[in-house]
């Protein structure tokens, strides 16, 4: 009788403090302040995506093609105003980017992580690469000034022609180059030493294990980092700058894939979205039409982001 | 297969009979011809740390030899001496000799992949390639050269693992869609389809469960006509079921720095070792007083 009684007495006591609800107020503050970090990223965005879009109607609603044939012109009533130079620019820098960066920057990072011994000299190159990846890219203008146009090296300005789509497209991709080795290097660290073990396992060498198993396992990983980079380098304008990007005296429009024109003068959208937003201070035409280079730039960014992501799905999906 | 043909390359030395019987520890009725594997002597080392201490025992043609013993007693460590897998690691060392059917393993002529392609491995994990069950299992073979064949390799080795009937409609599907125990028959099916004359299995039933351990233990006893098998094991059941001769290593703890070498303790026939062994720390062990 009496154990029963206690019996029921624990019970009610169980059901008391388990039914007790309780307002967690720093939970809920805690979250409050996580969502609003994430409103005032959002807002900002939007901010910007709707002043922008706003201001390039005037350009991009009314005769978006003209504008994207349309040469850089210094007064903007000018029908034939257009951004055509700069896209020219912008799409060669990115392929000299890939042509270039990728491939020595996915090489290099191949060497340090799978080859190269461990020991206090290469840990002194990693330190000093990531080093290299916060370097302002100003300094990377002046690098590619030495090497490509004023010929203080090798006479490399003679392979540039000087100020060149080419040389800003090197430069650039010298800039990236760091990040490169540094995104690849730890998509190759993530791979399992499971599968490493199993290739050496059944006799694959070194050089097999890496193109079976480590690249392809590695793929998406630098898939997502070299287009990350890209984008950075197709929104540089201050290393473009001091390589000699120019804002007028460009010559006819070259076709998209004249392969001639890289040693000509050159113009990069950010260039242009720079010198016209300067420009829209005496004359208003430039606002709409630098907003309207603004909204090229983000569609081509989004361009290269969106089949990053498609080529890296595929991996994945191949990698199980 | 092309690999077998170059193999004389590396394996030159024939076995000189002046070597028989030098090891301690051997069981008895070993003839020389039947040894796969002879260590003598061997340490192996992490830096300056000494992991296993002389290390000396043989491995017999078409058995199943187990290693037990307590965790951090070494014989993961031994096992990947014997096909270079300590290679991998940086700062391994390994002294003493280990001859491979009268080559020593690691004589600066031998060379660890064409080592691999003949004494295999089965991991603790099962670890099958992210690719389809025919590409794990043609991936020795396509890695040693060979283009032509591989179906029938697939198929042969898949059966030899006790695996065809389960996937042969469904070969070109990823292998990490099968079970654990079905990835670790694939893994012992990519391991046989080199043609290896050992697989060393490290802890193979650890992550499985009893039904696909029991599967694994019958298909040991199937392949080992064939094979000769190193099985490492925390399972002392295990070894007692499957194995025919059992090393028993224990660990030396270093009080002063908290760390651990390995030694052997004994080599026996596993019933001898189970029911009645020469040492007391076996006998410990394998009643469950230690470990």
């Amino acid at each position: 009788m009496i154990s029963r009684l206690s019996d029921d007495r624990s019970r009610a006591a169980i059901a008391a403090s388990i039914e007790r609800r309780r307002v967690d107020t720093r939970g809920l503050l805690f979250k409050t302040i996580l969502q609003s970090c994430l409103l005032i990223t959002l807002a900002l965005l939007a901010v910007l995506l709707v002043t922008v879009a706003l201001d390039s109607t005037d350009q991009l609603g009314t005769r978006l093609w003209d504008f994207l044939q349309g040469t850089l012109r210094s007064r903007s009533e000018d029908d034939r105003l257009g951004i055509h130079q700069g896209m020219y620019g912008s799409l060669w820098i990115a392929i000299i980017v890939a042509v270039l960066a990728f491939p020595i920057g996915i090489g290099a990072a191949v060497y340090l992580e799978e080859y190269a011994p461990r020991n206090r000299f290469t840990s002194f190159i990693e330190v000093n690469i990531r080093n290299l990846a916060g370097v302002p890219s100003v300094v990377y203008g002046l690098l590619g000034l030495a090497l490509l146009l004023n010929g203080q090296i090798f006479g490399l300005d003679r392979l540039t022609g000087g100020s060149s789509a080419l040389s800003g497209g090197i430069t650039l991709a010298i800039l990236v180059l760091p990040i490169v080795v540094i995104t690849s290097g730890e998509a190759f660290r993530a791979v399992p030493i499971e599968l490493r073990e199993g290739a050496y396992g059944v006799g694959a060498t070194r050089w097999e294990m890496i193109r079976t198993q480590v690249l392809p396992y590695a793929a998406p990983g630098i898939l997502t980092g070299t287009l990350l980079s890209m984008a950075r380098a197709v929104g540089e304008a201050a290393p473009l700058i001091l390589v000699g990007a120019v804002s007028g005296r460009l010559g006819d429009n070259p076709g998209l894939f004249d392969i001639g024109a890289l040693t000509d003068q050159f113009t990069a959208l950010p260039i242009v979205i720079t010198t016209w937003t300067v420009q829209s201070g005496r004359d208003v035409g430039f606002t709409a039409a630098a907003a309207a280079a603004i909204v090229v730039l983000l569609v081509f960014v989004l361009m290269m982001n969106s089949a990053a992501i498609l080529l890296r799905n595929r991996f994945e999906k191949k990698r199980g | 297969m092309s690999m077998t043909e170059e193999a004389p390359r590396v394996f030159e030395r024939p076995v000189t009979a002046g070597e028989a019987g030098a090891a301690p520890g051997i069981p008895p009725l070993a003839t020389e011809r039947d040894v796969v594997f002879r260590s003598e002597e061997v340490n192996v080392y992490y830096g300056a740390f000494r992991a296993v201490r002389d290390v000396s025992f043989d491995v017999r043609r078409n058995e199943i030899m187990a290693l037990i013993g307590p965790s951090g007693c070494g014989k993961s460590t031994v096992l990947r001496c014997y096909n270079r897998m300590n290679d991998l690691i940086k700062d391994a060392r390994v002294t003493g000799t280990i001859t491979y059917r009268g080559t020593n393993l690691y004589d600066e002529r031998v060379d660890p992949v064409e080592v691999r392609r003949r004494v295999g491995m089965v991991f603790q994990k099962p670890n099958p390639f992210p690719k389809s069950i025919y590409d794990n299992v043609a991936y020795g073979p396509r890695v040693a050269g060979q283009k032509k064949g591989l179906d029938d390799i697939v198929e042969n080795s898949l059966r030899k693992a006790a695996l065809w009937e389960e996937v042969n409609d469904r070969l070109k599907d990823s292998a990490l869609g099968l079970s654990g125990g079905q990835q670790q028959r694939l893994c012992i099916a990519r391991a046989i389809a080199v043609g290896p004359d050992v697989l060393l299995m490290d802890e193979p039933c650890s992550a499985l469960d009893p039904i696909a351990t029991a599967r694994i233990e019958d298909l040991m006893q199937e392949i080992k006509q064939d094979y000769t098998i190193m099985i490492v094991t925390h399972n002392m059941q295990q070894a007692a079921r499957v194995s025919d001769t059992t090393a028993f290593f224990t660990a030396d703890v270093h009080s002063e720095n908290d760390t651990r070498t390995g030694i052997l303790v004994e080599v026996d026939a596993t019933q001898k070792i189970f029911s009645n062994p020469s040492d007391e720390r076996t006998e410990n062990y394998v009643t469950g007083r230690f470990g």
